[in-house]
């Protein structure tokens, strides 16, 4: 029915209209595996990739086949796995409590994870058994989630979820610097500061192992959620109405967070950012459609850290930087702008 | 479908809100809540969408309990209008009136024809159809109105409840959205809408139901709810009643001057 003068007065197409959502979707995914590929040839060594993956295919246990299997590809492996669990819960928060501001790293939930993560290295029973680390960052995660959604029920304006993450944040944030205190040695102390700071190097193929179940668990549970955080921006009673049970769905959005983010800090550390990051460059991309946002903030947010994991290690700047540094680095005048304007929005 | 109220009550921070309201909501009228402010009117549209349980007394859908119907099932069923719903996200319009198919899709399915016609159908009759690119927040206070009131249309359910839905409307929208919604109930649907306009509610509503500190006061048509009588007692105001075209109406006209209404001597 489009006439001359529709045509003529039309206005230029809007982003989330010359983008298809299948579309997108391919072009982030092919943005991730490329970054991932990258993520494998880049390093410290030159490195022949055909040679190490005929020495590693072929089972022959040379440098470049062990580099390779050890080394390369757990690193990227692990920074597709982290980064998604982080912009796939970023986008997931921020349509549950409706605030462009709901982050795990700022939120609290990433540093309660890394806290639970903490004293379970403390207490050793990470020397006795390997799963003990992820269930310590989980159990973190999920007190911050609980915690925040306490907070969020009495009526959460971007003020209160600030101030409420602050909060979390920095009871987390001291109880960590306790058992940092009370370390037996320096060196554990420095181990745990520089573990805090986030990174993907020297990871192994063991802990991808590990983290790998409940991160697929905790995105399964998160995705599932899109239809419920569509029908919850007409507020929660209009949700209900529309035959949502949100006591349901709270338990699934933070059964999925304190999976991923769980176990995603329980191995990298804390890596903040990438949640409020991904979710904001995408949501203009799909009408701020809060279901569609989750997979393809998933997809930004493993592009996000395995281009922060590559750079880091192109950056001339001897010891390497954390990624969580780097990061924090860029998302926090980000952060600063993001607010800025959202008190104009407000005012 | 039908809703059954009986002997409901409804508190809210230890203080009563509803108390004893009997009532039975039905497909094909137009019913008009009302009653002074603080009456109980949303907290028992709330209760009879559904959505928060009666402190005592009972609800039934078609003779049965929510629980037993399910969530979604009766959202199928009940299109619920909050009163000043906000819209968290800057959606389209069409975008925004396609979530009233949710209760209609599975967790997976796509969008199917029969939602596309729907929304069409929805954008139409609430005269919305050139908003439908529109970002929410662009929109102005009646556009908007109507573009959540296109939601609940698309939802296709028997019952349509809403909750001032033409508060925030100028006098034309105003007169379209009460048409609008008496053809809804002529084409079957039953609708209840909570009103402050007593003309518009005389002139458009086949029920009234009058409630004033949380009990229902009077139950009935229009002319036989809006006595002098009543409107003293539980709004305390006096009106102006004449007719055009032989169509009675009224203008409320005076306060009358008294702390409590119900402190004023019958005269």
């Amino acid at each position: 029915m489009s006439t001359m003068s529709d045509t003529l007065h039309a206005a230029p197409l809007p982003l989330d209209e010359r983008v298809p959502y299948p579309a997108l979707v391919a072009g982030l995914a092919l943005l991730a595996a490329a970054l991932g590929l990258a993520s494998v040839v880049i390093g410290y060594v030159p490195f022949d990739l055909g040679a190490a993956f005929g020495d590693l295919l072929d089972g022959r246990a040379t440098l470049t086949a062990l580099v390779l299997a050890e080394l390369r590809l757990p690193r990227a492996a692990l920074g597709l796995l982290v980064g998604f669990s982080l912009g796939l819960t970023g986008a997931a928060m921020q349509g549950w409590l409706r605030n462009p501001l709901a982050e795990p790293g700022l939120v609290g939930v990433s540093s309660a994870a890394a806290l639970g993560a903490v004293i379970v290295f403390y207490s050793g029973l990470s020397a006795t058994l390997a799963l003990a680390l992820p269930l310590g960052g989980m159990a973190g995660a999920a007190a911050a989630a609980l915690l925040l959604n306490v907070m969020a029920a009495r009526g959460a304006g971007t003020t209160t979820l600030v101030i409420g993450g602050i909060a979390i944040n920095s009871l987390a944030g001291s109880l960590t610097a306790l058992a940092l205190n009370l370390a037996p040695n320096p060196y554990a102390a420095l181990e745990i500061v520089f573990w805090l700071m986030g990174s993907l190097a020297d990871r192994g193929t063991d802990q991808l192992r590990l983290v790998l179940p409940p991160m697929l668990a905790g995105w399964a549970l998160t995705l599932s959620a899109a239809r419920a955080l569509d029908a919850l921006t007409l507020g929660e009673d209009t949700a209900r109405s529309l035959g949502f049970d949100l006591a349901a769905l709270r338990m699934r959005l933070i059964a999925g967070a304190a999976l991923a983010v769980g176990s995603a800090v329980s191995v990298t550390g804390a890596v903040g950012f990438v949640g409020l990051v991904a979710p904001h460059l995408l949501r203009p991309l799909v009408g701020a459609r809060p279901g569609r946002l989750l997979l393809v903030s998933g997809l930004a947010g493993a592009s996000l850290t395995l281009a922060a994991d590559i750079a880091v290690r192109l950056l001339p700047t001897r010891p390497e930087l954390k990624l969580g540094v780097v990061t924090a680095l860029i998302g926090a005048p980000f952060l600063i702008a993001l607010i800025w304007r959202l008190r104009r929005e407000e005012a | 479908m039908r809703i059954d109220a009986t002997a409901v009550s409804a508190t809210a921070g230890g203080r009563g809100i509803l108390s004893g309201v009997t009532l039975g909501i039905e497909a094909g009228r137009f019913t008009g809540l009302i009653g002074p402010n603080g009456a109980g009117k949303t907290t028992l549209l709330r209760i009879l969408a559904g959505l928060a349980p009666p402190a005592a007394g009972s609800v039934t859908f078609d003779g049965e309990s929510a629980a037993r119907i399910g969530r979604r099932a009766l959202a199928r069923r009940i299109a619920y209008l909050a009163q000043d719903g906000p819209v968290h996200w800057p959606l389209r319009a069409e975008a925004l009136v396609m979530l009233g198919r949710l209760p209609h899709r599975g967790t997976l399915g796509g969008i199917t024809a029969a939602d596309r016609t729907a929304v069409e159908r929805a954008l139409t009759t609430t005269g919305t159809l050139s908003l439908r690119h529109r970002i929410v927040g662009t929109l102005s206070g009646g556009e908007r109105l109507r573009v959540l009131l296109a939601r609940t249309l698309a939802t296709e359910a028997s019952l349509l409840l809403a909750d001032e839905p033409v508060a925030a409307l100028d006098p034309r929208h105003q007169l379209e959205t009460m048409a609008l919604l008496r053809d809804a109930a002529r084409a079957g649907t039953g609708v209840v809408a909570v009103l402050h306009d007593l003309a518009l509610a005389a002139r458009f509503c086949d029920r009234l139901i009058l409630l004033a500190d949380g009990a229902v006061r009077a139950d009935g048509p229009p002319e036989a709810v809006l006595t002098d009588e009543r409107l003293r007692d539980s709004y305390g105001i006096a009106v102006h009643r004449g007719a055009v075209d032989g169509q009675p109406f009224l203008l409320p006209w005076t306060a009358l001057s008294s702390a409590s209404p119900k402190d004023t001597p019958p005269s």
